[in-house]
């Protein structure tokens, strides 16, 4: 469905967007939002460009004046400031250490300093945005647990379940390397995202390239480059060049999105169901078959339903936890 | 250059799926880097060329949606000029319209060619520098919305921290911090660099 009307920007003064803009950033700086607040956010960011880019500019301000740190009393314990900036900050007293970082669009954002290996992770529909001291971030879908070790020589982090999108600062120094049960990908400059399910891993490279590997070297690695998506299944192993803007569009949860473009109908109901406490059960295959393309906010599963209804002509039962979809 | 090809359309209503050439996520990274940076140009051309100063929030405003809008669209190759030719058409389109009072003179608008080739901001600020400018933008802010983002950046504090220091209640901090977030921007973005060691 498409929410990116301009209605609210012919009627809301610039001024006034601004100030909502302003006051969703203070909510984002306080720390985790409650479930309803993030839909409320989502909702209010894909509701107009105007909006977001309000958003965008104000939380671009507010991420600049993270460089003020520098203004911090540096306590004498500290000298050491040789070496590369992040890296010696990362070794140096909290006193210098980076403050909160800029909220990301949508969920949380948390700051990883230079540590042993900690666990972050998201519950049943929830998400997070992790930035490494160094600036790469790591944003957690839906029901993710990762580890991360951030040391002066390397950065690691094991993706132990779920979905995460990676936008690694490269440094051939310090390698960033991401470890999936027996599999992992070393990143050659790039973003990308990997999705752990129990009977599959997929990993898919927006921008840049990286190496997927075997965590024993058994195999050949694969470079994956820009486009491509890798799936492991069992034994099966193959890469699929779907190009980087499809890409882009699955990993619209980012941004609270689900982006379906011809996705059958069982597909987007599995998807949804990712998210959501009411379950979408489409009953009959034939049902199942029927294709969709829209975009829905993540949350909204009752817009999903009006389209199966409206538009596909399919019969809905709406009953305590689940929403049931026949022909 | 033909000003048509730099038209931006203003059907908004715009799904984040298909042919778009800049995919919707990728928009608000295109939109810090290269849009923002010639915020105080912008500004500059508006205030310049719009007699109702009290508009121009709203004018850059239109001007960002439409930019952004096309950028999903098409690629944009040189991102000052579409942001001016832009905010030219949105002038020209609403002293067409009639429901405002002209600005004094279309020939204002050449300010827009001299603008164009007029050296940008610098894109390859220097960290010093960027630190006096965040100094200075600091120094604008309101008293109490400046001690807040003190606290905050610089101070690491909680808003329970923040709160207690400065006897207000945890609810009022992050109403200062909003004012605070928006003065910010427009004391980085809005306004022209201030000269060293002081503000314009």
């Amino acid at each position: 469905m498409n929410f990116e009307t301009n209605s609210s920007a012919k009627t809301e003064s610039a001024r006034e967007i601004e100030q909502k803009a302003a006051l969703w950033l203070t909510v984002h700086e306080r720390g985790a939002l409650s479930q309803s607040q993030l839909q409320e956010f989502d909702a209010w960011m894909a509701s107009s460009l105007a909006n977001r880019v309000a958003y965008w500019r104000l939380k671009a301000a507010w991420s600049r004046s993270e460089r003020l740190v520098a203004l911090r009393p540096v306590k004498p314990a500290s000298s050491s400031t040789t070496g590369k900036q992040f890296w010696s900050r990362a070794k140096a007293p909290m006193s210098v250490a980076f403050v909160l970082a800029a909220c990301l669009a949508g969920g949380a954002t948390y700051m990883v300093r230079d540590s042993g290996p900690r666990t972050f992770a998201t519950g049943f529909g929830e998400r997070k945005v992790l930035k490494l001291a160094d600036g790469s971030t790591i944003e957690l879908n839906t029901d993710t647990s990762v580890r991360i070790s951030v040391t002066q020589n390397s950065r690691r982090v094991w993706l132990d379940r779920g979905e995460a999108y990676f936008k690694v600062k490269h440094d051939a120094e310090h390698a960033f390397t991401v470890t999936m049960g027996d599999r992992s990908v070393t990143d050659l400059g790039t973003q990308f995202s990997i999705r752990r399910e129990p009977e599959s891993l997929t990993v898919s490279v927006i921008q840049g390239r990286v190496l997927f590997d075997t965590v024993n070297r058994s195999k050949t690695p694969n470079l994956l480059t820009a486009g491509d998506t890798a799936v492991v299944a069992g034994d099966a192993f193959f890469v699929r060049k779907e190009g980087a803007h499809k890409l882009v569009e699955k990993a619209a949860w980012r941004h609270g999105m689900l982006v379906f473009d011809q996705v059958s109908l069982a597909d987007a109901a599995a998807e949804f169901n990712r998210y959501n406490d009411t379950k979408i059960v489409v009953q009959d295959r034939k049902a199942a078959r029927r294709t969709i393309g829209a975009t829905f906010p993540i949350h909204n599963v009752a817009e999903f339903v009006d389209v199966a209804q409206d538009v596909l002509k399919l019969h809905v039962d709406k009953r305590e936890h689940e929403i049931v979809i026949s022909e | 250059m033909d000003e048509n090809s730099l038209e931006p359309s203003r059907n908004g209503a715009r799904s984040m799926c298909t042919d778009e050439v800049m995919a919707a996520s990728e928009v608000e990274d295109w939109f810090v880097r290269k849009v923002l940076p010639l915020e105080p140009l912008l500004m500059h051309f508006l205030r310049h060329n719009w007699r109702d100063q009290s508009d121009i929030e709203d004018l850059r405003q239109e001007v960002y949606v439409r930019v952004c809008e096309a950028a999903q669209r098409k690629a944009v190759e040189s991102p000052k000029a579409f942001v001016l030719a832009t905010a030219r058409n949105l002038i020209v389109d609403r002293v067409r319209k009639g429901n405002v009072v002209p600005i004094d003179a279309v020939s204002d608008l050449e300010v827009l060619d001299v603008a164009i080739d007029a050296p940008g901001p610098d894109q390859s600020v220097m960290a010093r520098q960027e630190l006096e400018r965040l100094q200075a933008a600091l120094d604008q802010l309101p008293a109490r919305a400046k001690q807040v983002v003190v606290l905050r950046r610089i101070g690491d504090c909680s808003g329970r921290e923040i709160a207690a220091r400065m006897g207000i209640s945890e609810a009022t901090v992050w109403e200062y911090l909003a004012d605070g977030i928006r003065a910010l921007a427009n004391a980085l973005y809005s306004e022209d660099a201030p000269k060293r060691g002081g503000r314009p």
